[in-house]
């Protein structure tokens, strides 16, 4: 199969593991602290990436706290206020069913968040795991493992986690399905990658010596050859975050996403965006907070690409 | 070579039949097709409804491998993908949807693919500008909305156009309106009701092609072989044009084939927006309808356009890269 591009664009040579890095770290121990200083110093010299984490950290505390403070619950309807427009007692308005739009949104942000962070780890492990054990041990586990992938690439995974989410519609457990089946069709890019990397790391001495002295293969993986592409990892989580959180919002458009009365962004927005003309604080106050929340995660992991990336255009 | 291309065909067709049979079973499994009947009010009468299953292959009362067994021979041997549960053959709705997902987005990714590889070349050249950052966080800013919020918002826009000025500029309902006659009007209005989705695909299309060729840019600009051609004394913006742009469109050209490819059903909420009954729009009213046999079609043909896009990509690259046909009479420098 030939090559498929990874969904966001990385830079062709995405990071390769260094010998240098390696022997320094080994050699002295400070080696590992000077290295975190410096990414840190990096990231810190990227402005637009520092405003991200910023704003991801007041919606993080906006999510937790926001529901304690708001006068309605997300589920609480107001008999006195069908579909009112923002002001009063509403500050963002009331839905059809008479909701508060700022108790839904904030539970909806909470909601999205929940679903970003686990699928992006889940994903990310999944592929991390996957790519490293085929490198490793190559033959007919790498053979089977590269055909799992080629196979779940060429199924349209939109079509199948639409059919699978519609099945099991009952009520407050339906997100939990939802982060297995995003995470289920989201790791085979970055498994490639992290195979095509753990390649070359399956050569380096410190593996062979592991192997010589009896350490056992899942170990040297997770010990030896993870934590040498754990930078790769780390942008490929980040931005998994973003990547979950609008494939959520996508399938909550055609309604296969978190169903009501739980309600997510997507969800929010999927029903807001057909009354956008009549009655737009419905869509207004979702769509500016995942907007927000795409485009800080999105910066952040940009600003540790530029961080953890040698080839990169910031000088240390 | 050609041996080479034999296998790697007959590993695509391999995948490809192996996913519509998986595809089939979770449709199979998953889809109730017999609850729209059951909602019917009158009630119908149970035989019945189960009669007209039956004559659709799609009852739950026969086995399942009976029903693959059926489902599979029927394309094999007429090439008939089936019939929906209320309505007629699924291979037709296919065949006419297809073409209405050309007309959506061929123009639209054209255009969005070279609006992208201008602003990221022309960037590139300008890294730390004011330029380049703007454009930078515009891009971040594109890829970060949802498309259909960046669809709505276009929507609300020319509503509010559409009313300011009293006059209809611009249509989003459907793919064409009644308006005349001839061929300069019918042109007229389909082009007017392809302006809007147009535009958004232009902008989502731009926004990640930009990005991409941004990075690939900065990549070549850096490379020897452009020092090289400067050094050779050919001017600035020759060696750019000739040398690095050539070479950084080669990973561009993949990526434009594969967003090509997975537009078909990727532009579902184009379509659904904008009314336009194309092959998204299909995939999600297959699910909804309880349809089973289209929602396979809809991946069989899902399955088809990602290994399309992996040829296409194959070519592309054959077809730019200078390395690869250096035997045409064409020489580096």
């Amino acid at each position: 199969m030939a090559e498929i591009p990874t969904r966001t664009p990385i830079r062709t040579p995405i990071i390769r593991p260094s010998s240098v890095e390696f022997e320094s770290r080994t050699l002295s121990r400070p080696g590992r602290s000077d290295r975190r200083a410096l990414l840190l110093r990096r990231f810190a010299r990227n402005r637009t990436a520092v405003a991200g984490l910023c704003v991801l950290m007041v919606l993080l505390v906006a999510a937790v706290v926001g529901p304690m403070l708001s006068p309605w619950a997300y589920d609480d309807v107001d008999r006195q206020a069908f579909l009112s427009p923002p002001g009063g007692a509403h500050l963002f308005g009331t839905t059809q069913a008479g909701r508060d739009m700022l108790a839904l949104t904030l539970h909806g942000l909470g909601k999205s968040l929940i679903i970003g962070f686990a699928v992006a780890i889940l994903s990310t492990t999944l592929a991390a795991l996957v790519g490293a054990l085929a490198a490793y041990y190559g033959g007919w586990l790498e053979r089977f493992a590269l055909w799992i992938i080629d196979l779940l690439l060429v199924i349209p995974a939109f079509l199948l986690i639409a059919l699978l989410a519609g099945g099991g519609q009952d009520g407050s457990a339906s997100w939990l399905l939802l982060v297995v089946l995003l995470a289920g069709f989201g790791w085979m890019l970055s498994a490639r990658v992290v195979r095509s990397l753990a390649l070359s790391i399956r050569e380096r001495e410190y593996v062979t010596a592991a192997r010589y002295m009896g350490v056992p293969g899942p170990l040297i993986v997770i010990r030896h050859i993870l934590p040498n592409i754990a930078s790769l990892l780390i942008i490929d989580a980040t931005l998994n975050v973003s990547g979950a959180i609008l494939a959520e919002t996508s399938l909550a458009y055609f309604g296969f996403g978190v169903q009501t009365p739980d309600t997510s962004l997507g969800t929010l927005l999927g029903d807001g965006a057909r009354q956008v003309n009549s009655f737009p604080w419905l869509f207004a106050a979702p769509a500016a907070v995942i907007v927000a929340l795409i485009l800080s995660v999105n910066a952040v992991g940009d600003g540790l690409r530029d961080a953890f990336d040698p080839d990169s255009d910031v000088q240390g | 070579m050609s041996l080479y291309l034999f296998k790697r065909l007959f590993n695509y067709v391999v995948l490809l039949t192996i996913a519509i049979n998986l595809s089939w079973l979770l449709a199979a499994t998953q889809l109730n097709p017999r609850a729209l009947y059951e909602v019917s009010n009158p009630p119908l009468d149970p035989v019945s409804i189960e009669n007209n299953l039956r004559a659709r292959n799609l009852s739950d009362q026969v086995p399942l491998a009976t029903r693959w067994w059926h489902w599979s021979t029927s394309i094999v041997r007429h090439w008939d993908w089936g019939a929906s549960p209320r309505g007629g053959a699924v291979g037709e709705e296919v065949g006419r949807r297809i073409w209405v997902s050309v007309r959506l987005i061929a123009l639209g990714s054209i255009l969005g693919a070279a609006l992208g590889v201008l602003i990221g070349s022309w960037t590139a050249m300008r890294q730390y500008g004011i330029a380049d950052r703007t454009f930078t966080f515009l891009a971040l800013l594109g890829l970060s909305i949802p498309s259909f919020v960046i669809a709505s918002l276009l929507q609300v826009a020319a509503t509010n156009i559409n009313q300011l000025t009293g006059l209809r500029l611009f249509e989003f309902v459907g793919e064409s309106g009644a308006r005349g006659s001839g061929l300069v009007a019918n042109l007229l209005d389909r082009a007017q009701h392809l302006l809007l989705p147009t535009l958004a695909l232009t902008l989502l299309g731009a926004a990640f092609f930009s990005r991409v060729q941004r990075n690939l840019m900065l990549d070549t600009l850096g490379a020897d072989f452009v020092r090289t051609a400067r050094a050779k004394g050919l001017p600035y913006r020759v060696a750019v044009a000739r040398h690095a742009l050539r070479v950084s469109l080669i990973p561009t050209g993949t990526y434009f084939a594969f967003s090509v490819a997975t537009l078909f059903v990727g532009s579902a909420f184009m379509e659904i927006i904008f009314s336009f009954h194309g092959m998204g729009a299909y995939a999600v009213e297959t699910i909804h309808g309880q349809d089973v046999h289209g929602a396979v079609a809809v991946a069989a043909f899902g399955g088809v356009c990602v290994l399309s896009g992996a040829l296409l990509a194959d070519v592309l690259v054959a077809w730019l890269d200078p390395r690869v046909r250096l035997t045409g009479g064409h020489r580096l420098g």
